[in-house]
């Protein structure tokens, strides 16, 4: 139980430390840097063309495709996480032989493809 | 066991706070944001009780996925955003809704498991997880990939454009007398028989974009 606690101890200490340094940094250059606001400093370009309309707009709809891809395969990733904590645990007097635990995955993962194979064939990965 | 509760009780305020922040943002996509902060806190929530594996499905999945997911669908549907402010008439209502569901849950988990003391939490680890998947639920595995690729399938054929099918031009276009419909040709059957013009939705045949 300490060795869990312990290991994701150091993992949130982490993410506490990296969000502490991004704190840090910018007050830090907050209370550093000169303060002169003007209103051409906050348009979208000093110099250049004017910006027109917002930048709030639509996304086309074939963007979807991909969000709904990416998703699947999140959920297959999902499974990948206990086949790749156990697989190297595998031997000969387990109750699993890696060869079944290999072939098993090897299964999953290609009936998969099948699915990214399909979508490449019928151009959905394309964008023309 | 106090450094545990003190993490617990940081995660949970700041789960809670994403959640408030979720509710009251004014900006669709900023409250899609805290929804994304508000379901990695719930996932930080798993990891002090214990439950690794599902902290990680919670990150995985709900952060990862459907955080994406509500995002792509809000900047596909709800266009130009952040223009109008979000102002919900039934603001009272939804409270008093909310409110009411979560003195109910707390009471009834409160009564059943108020006296239930646990010393150490413990589980399964993701290796248990593993070993389960592999050595007895093969099958349903295995089954569950051909469930999302019959998944995947299905999204490809709703979304998928037609051949010469353009699907970018949305708004109705006026088609003068004489003009062939061109790339229309799997469209639905144009109403262009004779009268001075008929408008013709560009683009939408076809359930290309569904």
């Amino acid at each position: 139980m300490t060795s869990f606690y312990a290991q994701y101890g150091t993992f949130a200490v982490l993410v506490v430390v990296g969000c502490a340094l991004y704190a840090v940094i910018m007050l830090a250059s907050r209370i550093m840097r000169p303060t002169v606001p003007s209103p051409q400093k906050l348009t979208t370009y000093e110099c250049g063309v004017e910006a027109v309309g917002s930048g709030w707009s639509q996304t086309n709809i074939r963007y979807y495709i991909f969000a709904f891809l990416f998703v699947i395969f999140d959920v297959e990733a999902i499974f990948l996480f206990p086949w790749a904590v156990i697989v190297s645990d595998l031997d000969a007097t387990t109750a699993i032989s890696p060869t079944f635990a290999i072939v098993a995955m090897f299964l999953f993962v290609l009936t998969l493809l099948e699915g990214l194979a399909y979508a490449w064939k019928k151009g959905v990965l394309k964008w023309d | 066991m106090t450094g545990l509760d003190v993490v617990f009780v940081l995660v949970g305020l700041l789960t809670a706070a994403g959640a408030v922040l979720t509710v009251t943002s004014k900006n669709l996509v900023h409250a899609a944001l805290a929804l994304a902060v508000t379901l990695a806190g719930i996932a930080g929530v798993f990891l002090v009780l214990h439950a690794d594996f599902l902290a990680l499905v919670q990150l995985v999945v709900y952060v990862g996925a459907v955080a994406v997911l509500f995002l792509f669908g809000l900047m596909l549907t709800r266009a130009p955003i952040g223009r109008e402010a979000l102002d919900s008439q039934n603001r009272g209502l939804a409270l008093a809704v909310s409110g009411g569901l979560f003195v109910v849950l707390s009471t009834l988990i409160v009564l059943a498991f108020g006296d239930v003391r646990v010393d150490a939490m413990t589980g399964p680890g993701i290796d248990v997880i593993g070993i389960a998947i592999f050595a007895v639920w093969v099958l349903p595995f295995e089954l569950l990939s051909m469930l999302l690729l019959a998944a995947l399938i299905g999204a490809i054929v709703l979304a998928r454009r037609e051949d010469g099918e353009s699907g970018e031009e949305a708004e109705v276009t006026r088609i003068e007398v004489g003009d062939p419909p061109i790339n229309e040709s799997d469209g639905p059957p144009a109403e262009v028989a004779g009268d001075g013009q008929a408008e013709l939705p560009a683009g939408s045949g076809g359930g290309g974009q569904a």
